[in-house]
């Protein structure tokens, strides 16, 4: 990729996850500018959340190689775990994907956004209860005064989801990876809390990671597309050049999957991802590949530049043998 | 009075309705807001509000709305786990409480996929083991045929036979829904309830559910009731669409005509807010979300709609019927063209 330069907030390199034998991420190479958001996109099981997690060095039982380079700080691979519990929650933080688990169920939520807020900006009792009241005003929590003493278990499914937001964001992080932040709520508040997130990213030059399975929703909300498949990246780039002008016959499928409003005819694809014992060594997804060619199953196709223009390059990148 | 939304035919609602929801009530004790640390003042939290609802036998449901709607709550009702705090549910004509106690056929007919389908699961038990947990307990096959019966319903819902030795553990997301599937259609139900069965599901993994789940509904009549956030998955999947907002149906009718000119202000905020490639984002509704603690005075939708009239704080309006197919709760419905 082309100037993988100093004004990239996050820049990870070859990043690979062993689990056991099974290599969950294989090389996986991705950047992002500051102010800028990334959408990572792809089958369940691809390594979606597996990324975020690595990022934020809390992935447990697993083997990582490669670099996440946090501007200003380094590698977070190699960071002491002294330094990443300085910079989770400040300069990184993450929105789970399952907010069910994700919150203590012992106690009450806005004593656990309460607690954030105090560890974070220092601040009295009775100022992060007053600040936890207008986070969950502005994450759309209605009654943010009553679900301050609820417990998780008496919020529905939204609710929680909306609570995890507020503690996310809690401590006005550079980078914020929110892993399916929306996916339990309904499209008027996922709207709602997509743009909010936006705009308290942008109001600070923040950058941000998405994990979604909406590929509209990326669209409207994400500068840049990753897709991926089986902890592979197959096409990253521009959200318009990956969603409009895509060339690998993975993103072709993905897309020709979306549900528009109104839409009777719907072809599924065929077929599962190969379990990790079963893998192919060349392209991850020759298995399903209607344009297979012989070299695909055996060699693994590099992640080049998709197209060359006048100019050059761009930054529009695709791995596969043989393109659309 | 029953608004009889969904069809229009001679026969008596209770022939040709699977369930019935009459005013149903559901009230949760929920701790004062503010109260001191040892009081014990409880109010009222209205999840369920005058909810009326007539569902078809062979017809597709999806249930959309706001989250914390009372979606959920809604589901536990028909399904007979709550009991409502008031109206009446009904099953085939009889409340669904009383069908449920009265034998396994309730539990037998009515299946349900629960949103959390891995933890629904044991996973100290096989795939094969799960599905024949079902089998068993309802008398579906004699013994000696289990095995193939097995067998079979993976095949149904597109897993290779093998998987019936593995564990949950040992499956993907969206294989784990699968076997969910699988061993909800075990017991052979008429009614198929399923909360969310395909949200935070890559596209293409949905798309093959909602293909299995589209040919059960038509080869074999199976009943739908299906909550999804998605519209697009709602009008693929369903031919009817009820709309929630805070503890209430506000809006049902075909998905199809629903969707595409919404009658209630809420199902047309709703419909706006679905993604769409390379738009901007919706803008949210502006005004308060009220708490079901304390609903506002006359319609609930009043705080945010922007077609608020001066009675709409006066009169809170009912589920009443507008057209021969469609029902909508608002005193000043858009307008249809
Ligand atoms: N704790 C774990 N132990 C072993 N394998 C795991 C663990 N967590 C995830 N995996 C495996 O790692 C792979 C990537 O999982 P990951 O959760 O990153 O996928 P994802 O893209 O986020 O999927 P989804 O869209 O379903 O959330 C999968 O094959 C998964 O089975
Ligand atoms: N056991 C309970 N005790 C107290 N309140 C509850 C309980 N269960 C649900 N509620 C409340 O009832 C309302 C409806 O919740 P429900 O889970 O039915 O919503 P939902 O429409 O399914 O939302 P979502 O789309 O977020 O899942 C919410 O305000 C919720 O907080
Ligand atoms: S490399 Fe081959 S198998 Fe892989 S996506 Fe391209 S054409 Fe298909
Ligand atoms: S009754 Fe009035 S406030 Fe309520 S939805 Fe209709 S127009 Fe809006
Ligand atoms: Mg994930
Ligand atoms: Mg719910």
């Amino acid at each position: 990729m082309k100037n993988m330069a100093e004004n990239h907030v996050l820049s990870i390199k070859d990043l690979t996850v062993f689990r056991g034998a099974a290599k969950i991420l294989d090389r996986v190479t991705l950047a992002l500018g500051q102010g800028e958001t990334l959408a990572l996109v792809g089958e369940s099981g691809a390594g979606k959340s597996t990324i975020a997690t690595a990022i934020m060095r809390l992935l447990e039982n697993a083997r990582v190689t490669g670099s996440a380079t946090l501007a200003g700080e380094g590698d977070l691979l190699t960071l002491s775990e002294r330094k990443m519990v300085k910079l989770r929650g400040r300069r990184l933080s993450m929105i789970f994907q399952d907010a069910g688990t994700a919150l203590n169920p012992s106690y009450t939520v806005g004593r656990q956004l309460g607690t954030s807020l105090q560890r974070i900006h220092e601040l009295s009792k009775a100022d992060a209860r007053k600040q936890a009241i207008e986070l969950f005003t502005s994450v759309g929590i209605n009654d943010p005064e009553g679900r301050m003493s609820a417990f998780p278990h008496q919020l529905s499914g939204g609710m929680q989801q909306r609570v995890m937001v507020a503690i996310a964001l809690a401590g006005s992080p550079d980078l914020l990876l929110a892993d399916e932040p929306t996916s339990a709520l309904d499209v008027t508040i996922q709207a709602q809390i997509v743009r909010l997130i936006l705009q308290l990213t942008r109001e600070r030059g923040a950058s941000c990671v998405f994990v979604l399975h909406d590929l509209a929703l990326a669209s409207q909300a994400c500068d840049r597309i990753v897709v991926l498949y089986a902890g592979q990246v197959v096409e990253s780039g521009p959200a318009r050049d990956v969603l409009e002008r895509h060339r690998h016959p993975y993103t072709k499928q993905l897309k020709s999957c979306v549900l528009e409003i109104g839409a009777k005819d719907l072809v599924a694809p065929e077929g599962t991802v190969p379990s990790h014992d079963q893998m192919p060594n060349g392209c991850r997804f020759s298995t399903r590949c209607p344009r297979a060619v012989a070299r695909c199953a055996g060699e693994a196709p590099p992640l080049v530049p998709a197209r060359q223009t006048a100019t050059g390059p761009l930054d529009h990148h695709i791995a596969c043998w043989n393109p659309e | 009075m029953i608004a009889q939304t969904l069809s229009e035919t001679k026969a008596p609602l209770s022939e040709q309705s699977i369930f019935e929801l009459i005013e149903v009530e559901q009230v949760f004790e929920v701790p004062k807001p503010g109260r001191s640390l040892f009081s014990r003042e409880t109010v009222g939290l209205r999840a369920l509000d005058g909810v009326r609802l007539n569902i078809r036998k062979g017809t597709s449901l999806a249930v959309v709305g706001e989250s914390g709607s009372g979606k959920s709550t809604l589901l536990r009702v028909l399904l007979g786990l709550d009991k409502p705090t008031g109206g009446r549910a009904l099953y085939h004509s009889k409340p669904i409480l009383e069908g449920r106690a009265s034998g396994i056929d309730f539990a037998r007919d009515v299946a349900m996929v629960y949103q959390d389908a891995r933890g629904s699961l044991d996973p100290r038990m096989t795939i094969g083991a799960l599905i024949a947990e079902p089998l068993r307990h309802f008398n579906i096959v004699p013994p000696q045929d289990e095995a193939a019966r097995v067998s079979q319903l993976l095949d149904r819902v597109g897993l290779p036979a093998d998987a019936a030795d593995r564990y949950p553990s040992g499956l993907s997301g969206g294989q784990v829904r699968r076997v969910a599937i699988a061993r909800a259609l075990a017991s052979e139900p008429s009614v198929l309830v399923a909360d969310e069965a395909v949200s935070g599901l890559d596209v293409s993994t949905q798309a093959q559910l909602l293909i299995l789940l589209q040919s059960l509904q038509r080869d074999m009549g199976l009943t739908l009731i299906f909550i999804t956030h998605d519209l697009g998955v709602a009008s693929f999947l369903c031919a009817e669409i009820a709309i929630m907002y805070l503890g209430r149906i506000v809006e049902t009718g075909p998905t199809d005509a629903v969707l595409g000119a919404p009658s209630h202000p809420y199902s047309a905020a709703l419909r706006a807010a679905a993604p769409q490639f390379f738009e901007p984002l919706s803008e949210p509704l502006s005004g308060e979300i009220p708490s079901p603690l304390n609903l506002p005075a006359g319609c609930r939708f009043s705080t945010r709609c922007p077609k608020m009239q001066d009675d709409c704080r006066l009169k809170d309006p009912q589920l009443g019927k507008l057209g021969p197919q469609r029902a909508v709760a608002c005193l000043h419905p858009l307008e249809q063209q």
